[in-house]
């Protein structure tokens, strides 16, 4: 027997032992957390329990409604971000305090993995010598510069708002992705980013942190945060990595990840089996599996949510096509729907319905119904007058007018309709990654956080080349559907 | 027999444009009669208000006999066989499907379709190749004979004809006329024959009713018409027509 087959019985073995142990774990979208919150997967993995990912959610707000919906049981988080971010009173310095006030609104907090990340200005070595910065305040010299940081740091209030007041800084900051701005100081197009005081790149960009010497940022000591409901064995064995991990060790893994062949998976296991925490290590999930799970969830999404856009698109445009009004009006509203950025409505939907997939097929349902509802009811409205009367001439019920005059005539602009919502879907699923929905952007994702663009591309040309197929598929629906000289491709 | 359609007093508005105009008429029944007069005449509201696609607004309409059914216009319209100019013909079905398609609605069986279908080809001299075919493969002639065969399936009571010769050419008219009046020798079901085409009147129908601006001018027998036309309107469309069909 060879060891695949070894393998598969302990897969099927342990499937069966570990019957309700299910642990969700999440991880915002930066290299350090995908990594805590790997390191605690493969923990838990390594002592039985059933893992699931979410992991790249976009934000503290995204983290954070998640595990307020329970649709994750914990991720990695840090005291300052709670204390500011999330419970809204920057007061609450130490862990203690911060703990019982979790406990106060049923989340929990284990004790911290052992390192400070805090927020941190940087500037690259040559810039720093050449002008002479150590500190913060020494920036005050130079009234011109370029500053560029996270979005997210753009905003919060013990980000760069409160930083420029501190410290009375003149600059205008602009917002990037949070590894970009590591480019963008390498390229020289800014001259002053944030930094995590953990990040890899840090040592790899030859940076220098200026010193905090108003003592603003406050402390962000790693910990893990969960939901109060999860069960004390979880606990028991995540609150082992409590204190295993200094800013030395998280630096060094953060550099580690950012090796293009290196991948998280890999990072975390060599923590786990070094500490004597796992037994051997595990590399990645190969490329093929990967994908196949990635692409068959993105199917997933983009085939319910046109599923229903379809049902309700069309089944709508039929019941109110005689009423000009009400068809406008359905329209308009539609159209609405379209012209909200899709990653702020997935962001509005998660209050109401939690992260995953139920925001994601919502998000790409609204988005599918205008092309569906728009043609369907102009290819309904464009029916010469003459078929109608032809339909009552021969006494057609309502039904069989539908199906012997108007769905026939309309069929090939509804056809194209879906089609186009189809291409759209696909496109935009690409987004529910950030809400932890999984489908191709999740290498997307990864990828932007990990500044990666071997793996954006894993998920990039996956889904281009699944958008070709969907033109294909239709193409072959049309040609089920219409007979050959009323299709679009025989119409100029 | 009673009369196939009477229209009494009957007066319909259209938008603004008042369409009928107290309009009191009698088709008699077992007959052709032609609905003569230039476009915009109101002679098409005639024949939609004789199947219940439109009420009139003031007056009452008959049809075999007996007033329209307006709560359910379906089960008269299943005696009316209907034919217009275009679009008669659906695009998607093949040339056999449009003209079994009145039969399949009402779920006649598969024998009972199939000879009837053949009956029409015959009558209307269709050759079977064109039964595969989609109505834009067809010519025109072949159209409207492929129109009236479907018009036929149900062996209805009252044939409603709105302009279906016009846009053929002499030829192919004259083709159809003589199937027409064949058909109507086999099966002779009342028929209203809407045309604006004055000699096209007289070579198909016995009885003549002339429209104009939502008028009757005048109506009768087509030989009557001819030989004392109501006013000098009816008079220069009777002129130089010869024949009357019988």
């Amino acid at each position: 027997m060879n060891a695949r087959w070894w393998f598969a019985l302990i897969a099927v073995t342990m499937s069966v032992g570990a019957s309700a142990q299910t642990v969700t774990i999440g991880s915002k979208n930066f290299t350090e957390n995908y990594i805590l919150a790997e390191i605690a997967s493969q923990l838990l993995e390594s002592r039985g329990y059933d893992v699931v990912r979410r992991q790249g959610l976009n934000g503290t707000k995204i983290s954070f409604e998640a595990l307020d919906n329970r649709a994750i049981d914990l991720y990695p988080e840090y005291s300052g971000t709670i204390s500011e971010v999330i419970l809204n009173r920057p007061e609450l310095a130490s862990y203690e305090s911060i703990r019982t006030a979790l406990r106060q609104d049923g989340f929990d907090v284990l004790d911290p993995i052992g390192f400070n990340n805090a927020y941190a200005l940087a500037v690259t070595e040559t810039f720093a010598a050449e002008h002479g910065l150590e500190t913060i305040s020494d920036l005050m010299q130079l009234p011109d510069l370029a500053v560029g940081v996270s979005h997210e740091f753009l905003r919060r209030s013990d980000g760069w708002p409160g930083l420029k007041a501190a410290y009375g800084l003149p600059y205008t900051a602009s917002g990037m992705e949070h590894s970009l701005g590591y480019e963008a100081i390498a390229t020289g197009d800014i001259d002053v980013t944030a930094a995590y005081t953990t990040d890899g790149e840090i040592e790899r960009s030859r940076l220098r942190v200026l010193d905090d010497d108003l003592g603003y940022f406050p402390t962000y000591l790693a910990m893990f945060m969960l939901h109060a409901d999860v069960p004390d064995d979880v606990r028991a064995i995540v609150a082992t990595l409590s204190g295993t991990i200094d800013a030395q060790r998280m630096r060094e893994m953060n550099l580690a990840a950012l090796d293009p062949d290196t991948s998280i998976v890999e990072v975390a296991s060599a923590f786990l089996v070094s500490e004597g925490l796992a037994d051997e290590g595990i590399s990645g999930p190969t490329f093929l599996p990967q994908l196949a799970r990635n692409v068959q969830r993105h199917l997933k999404l983009t085939g319910i949510a046109l599923g229903l856009a379809v049902l309700l698109g069309v089944g709508f445009a039929l019941v109110v096509y005689r009423h000009r009004l009400v068809s406008n009006l359905f329209l308009q509203f539609t159209g609405l729907m379209q012209t909200i950025p899709s990653i702020a409505l997935l962001a509005l939907l998660i209050p109401l319905v939690g992260v995953g997939e139920a925001p994601a097929i919502i998000a790409l349902f609204l988005y599918s119904l205008l092309p569906i509802a728009r043609n369907t009811i102009t290819a309904i409205q464009a029916i010469p007058p003459g078929y109608r009367q032809v339909a009552a001439a021969m006494a057609m019920s309502r039904t069989q007018e539908l199906r012997y005059v108007m769905l026939p005539l309309a069929m090939p602009h509804v056809i194209a309709g879906v089609r186009t919502a189809a291409v759209i879907c696909i496109g935009t699923a690409t987004l529910a990654a950030f809400i932890g929905a999984g489908g191709l952007g999740d290498p997307i994702v990864t990828g932007l956080a990990l500044n990666d663009s071997r793996l954006i591309l894993q998920g990039a040309i996956p889904a281009a080349v699944l958008a070709v197929f969907t033109e294909i598929f239709f193409s072959g629906v049309e040609r089920a559907l219409v007979v050959p000289h009323m299709r679009s491709s025989q119409r100029s | 027999m009673p009369p196939a359609v009477v229209f009494d007093s009957v007066s319909l508005t259209r938008g603004t444009v008042r369409a009928l105009d107290d309009v009191s008429v009698r088709m008699p029944g077992g007959q052709t009669t032609a609905v003569l007069g230039a476009s915009g005449s109101g002679k098409s509201t005639l024949v939609q208000l004789a199947m219940g696609l439109l009420r009139p607004d003031k007056g009452s309409v008959s049809v075999l006999g007996a007033p329209v059914d307006y709560s359910d216009p379906r089960p008269l319209r299943r005696r009316i066989g209907y034919a217009i100019q275009d679009v008669a013909l659906l695009p998607h079905l093949s040339i056999e499907r449009n003209i079994r398609l009145p039969a399949e609605l009402i779920g006649w069986d598969e024998a009972r379709i199939a000879a009837r279908l053949d009956e029409l080809l015959d009558m209307m001299e269709l050759p079977t190749d064109v039964l595969p075919r989609y109505p834009h493969e067809l010519s025109g002639g072949q159209q409207q004979r492929a129109g009236i065969s479907r018009a036929m399936m149900l062996q209805p009571e009252l044939l409603l004809l709105d302009e279906p010769f016009s846009g053929l050419d002499a030829m192919t008219r004259q083709g159809i006329h003589e199937r027409f009046l064949a058909l109507r020798e086999r099966e002779p079901v009342a028929a209203v024959l809407v045309t604006h085409e004055p000699q096209e009147a007289v070579n198909l129908a016995s009885y003549l009713v002339v429209m104009r601006d939502g008028r009757v001018l005048q109506d009768g027998p087509v030989a009557d018409v001819i030989a004392s036309p109501a006013d000098e309107y009816v008079r220069k469309l009777c002129t130089g027509l010869a024949g009357v069909a019988a």
